[in-house]
């Protein structure tokens, strides 16, 4: 194996020009641990993530990005430590609360209402945030505004051959489209993204990255990437989780070069196939 | 099944064409079935309508599987008849024709009480928490004489006063139009809510209720609405109830109202809002007219459901949905010869096995009067053993044509599904 690190190696789909990247933090974790029983899963992360930053949460497979991720978004407490979202404490809040405050997430695993249509998925994604809660007294096809900004995520998705078919029927890189729709749909102006490219082809993952590029224009990403060409080609910073530590959250440049992330990603055994992987990814 | 997709389409034809024929149908359908059988099974058709209807918004548009929905729908029978006797003894001022409107209230209230509870767990937890609540309102009904009457129930009288525009709700027919006019409007109330903001969440709660959590909503809150307004019109079915018996006993809160209101809503499909209509019908079917036909009737029902479970789990309307869905193919010409040759298979496995089960039936109940029994156009005697092996080889011919169409049906069906994906692939490709 070479001794470079996985994420050497540029990519087809390099950063584009410097956008506008505030100095308030939109996201901040502070000592954040989550354990389960004796086992610590988080140990300690910190991370800043500033407003209108694209960040790369790379890792290898256990090092608790999923966790962190859940521990943002809400599915999960943390056991100590604190999670700001733009300045404000997050951490313990239900998962509806937190995405009221602007924050909105993706699964790993598409995670849709498989009866419902494309449109349907949307459009409830839509529904909270333009301040329809729980109304029954109005009728949905009423609601323009609401169907005008399911209209344009279809279309930023680009799902819209797709309008009417239920979830269920969709291909694989359709649901990962619509996974993405639903996140984004709301307005949400901290953007979580886990995996999103995770299973897609190289063709299909180059225009995949192009779409999240565009619906993710002017707000905060945060996403674990597995695949280097994705993370190189989006990221601004990248942030390097292992053993549930962030041990370096630097440019691109920077953690390529960092000592401590080629020791843990080419010392630990767990990442060794990933890491096979993520150079064959890269070509290096 | 999962291909259903839900649309919006704000001027639709044939929405106003299916409600039009719906009014036409309740304003109509006196005027064939004139005897007062007909008139009280029609009442009651309309009462079950909306019971299942309303029961429907908690499992087939918010899969809430609810064992005690006879709470709601019982409880709002108590307080329509408390308000029936009250308006009867001049302590309140209300037309009768609104007597249902304060069960829906009663109704609602219950329902907001209980389903803080209720609604707080969802899945099996919710299943056994509704069983647990209905058990628990059952025995307040045996400790709490007062309210639920004891063993007589409460009773009032629906004729009260001068009548208004000749109408005093004495002749059933009267009562039937009433009934009708609220199974319209709460038929048509439901559906809307099905098209409004809150519906859409209670179908993505169905579907995926963790996810609900990360857009912004409180699943709990909307299982907790819909659980209401689903109170709300289960009290109104059962203020209907309330009037047309002008009698409330504790039965109705029991689990076999609750039970029955499952079994005909899943009988009649919960995936389409017109499914439960369908099983409000055969709801009152069954109880009433089959309950005459025959002592088994329970017997037969739980069969008819087995089946359904296992081979048509979306219901009838479904199996509607899916044969519209090839007719509107142009296939259904390769089908029907089929369905009729299935009919008549049926229809013998069915005659074999009726006689089987009455026989013994017979024998269980009145063998002490005559071993003879009439059954359709025969004449069997139980105890010989020349019935019972012509019934037996009825059954078997009829059970063994059925098997041989069924996999004949079954291949076809497959080949037909496979043309109408080739069509629409086709289709996609112009």
């Amino acid at each position: 194996m070479s001794t470079s690190l996985p994420m050497g190696g540029a990519s087809e789909t390099a950063p584009q020009a410097p956008r506008n990247i505030g100095t308030a933090m939109a996201l901040e974790l502070r000592q954040v641990r989550k354990s389960f029983g004796k086992t610590d899963i988080i140990r300690g992360a910190d991370l800043a993530v500033r407003q209108g930053e694209r960040v790369a949460l790379i890792g290898p497979n256990g090092a608790g990005k999923s966790t962190l991720f859940n521990l943002i978004s809400g599915r999960m407490a943390p056991t100590s430590g604190e999670i700001l979202l733009n300045g404000k404490p997050i951490h313990g809040h239900a998962p509806y609360e937190i995405n009221r405050r602007g924050l909105a997430r993706s699964f790993q695993v598409s995670n849709l209402f498989p009866r419902l249509s494309v449109f349907e998925n949307i459009r409830c994604a839509v529904l909270w945030s333009m301040g329809e809660r729980y109304a029954f007294w109005r009728f949905l096809s009423n609601l323009k505004e609401v169907n005008a900004r399911t209209e344009e995520v279809l279309d930023m998705t680009r799902l819209r051959r797709k309008r009417d078919v239920s979830a269920s029927l969709l291909t694989y890189a359709e649901q990962r489209a619509l996974e993405v729709g639903v996140t984004i749909a709301g307005g949400g102006n901290v953007i979580l993204l886990d995996e999103p490219t995770a299973g897609m082809s190289k063709s299909e993952t180059a225009n995949f990255v192009q779409m999240i590029r565009e619906v993710t224009e002017g707000k905060t990403l945060l996403t674990v990437e597995h695949d280097m060409g994705v993370v190189f080609g989006l990221a601004d910073r990248i942030a390097v989780l292992v053993y549930g530590e962030v041990i370096a959250f630097d440019t691109p440049e920077s953690v390529r070069a960092n000592e401590r992330v080629k020791e843990a990603y080419l010392g630990s055994t767990l990442a060794e196939t990933q890491a096979a992987e993520a150079v064959t990814q890269v070509g290096v | 099944m999962s291909t259903k997709v839900y649309r919006f389409q704000p001027i639709n034809l044939g929405r106003w064409v299916v409600w039009s024929a719906f009014a036409l149908v309740l304003l109509i359908v006196p005027l064939f079935f004139t005897s007062s059988l007909a008139t009280t099974v029609l009442i009651q058709m309309g009462i079950a309508i909306i019971a299942c209807l309303s029961y429907n918004m908690l499992l087939g548009q918010g899969g809430m599987l609810s064992f005690g929905h006879a709470v709601y729908t019982g409880l709002g029978g108590f307080a329509a008849i408390h308000a029936l006797s009250m308006v009867n003894d001049g302590r309140l001022n209300l037309p009768v024709s609104l007597i249902p409107v304060v069960g829906g209230v009663g109704g609602l209230i219950v329902a907001a009480i209980l389903g803080s509870v209720t609604t707080k767990k969802s899945g099996t937890i919710f299943a056994m928490i509704t069983m647990g609540v209905g058990e628990l309102v059952f025995s307040m009904s045996l400790m709490l004489p007062e309210f639920f009457g004891g063993e007589g129930g409460i009773s009032a009288n629906r004729v009260q006063g001068d009548p208004v525009l000749g109408i005093t709700f004495g002749p059933q027919i009267q009562l039937y139009y009433l009934i009708a006019l609220y199974c319209f409007v709460c038929t048509a109330l439901m559906f809307a809510f099905t098209q409004t903001p809150l519906g859409r969440m209670l179908n993505a709660v169905r579907d995926n209720p963790e996810r609900v959590q990360f857009i912004g909503y409180d699943t709990q809150r909307i299982r907790y609405f819909a659980f209401m307004i689903a109170g709300f019109f289960a009290g109104i079915a059962g203020g209907l109830s309330a009037l047309n018996v002008e009698r409330v006993t504790a039965e109705v809160v029991g689990a076999h109202a609750s039970g029955a209101m499952l079994l005909f809503t899943f009988l009649g499909g919960a995936l389409f809002f017109f499914g439960p209509i369908i099983g409000g019908v055969l709801m009152v079917v069954a109880q009433v007219l089959l309950s005459e036909v025959t002592k088994a009737w329970l017997l037969y029902l739980g069969l008819i459901f087995l089946l359904m479970v296992m081979y048509a789990p979306g219901g009838i309307s479904s199996l509607i949905m899916m044969n519209v869905r090839v007719a509107a193919f142009g296939m259904f010409g390769r089908l029907w010869r089929t369905y009729l040759a299935l009919l008549v298979a049926v229809l013998v496995f069915l005659g074999g096995v009726g006689a089987m089960v009455e026989m013994t039936y017979h024998i269980k109940l009145n063998l002490s009067m005559d071993s003879k029994m009439k059954y359709l156009w025969w004449t069997l005697d139980t105890q010989a053993s020349s019935s019972w092996v012509i019934a037996l080889a009825v059954a078997v011919v009829g059970g063994v044509a059925l098997e041989v169409l069924r996999r004949h049906f079954s291949k076809r069906w497959s080949k037909i599904q496979e043309d109408i994906e080739a069509e629409l692939v086709r289709r996609g490709a112009h």
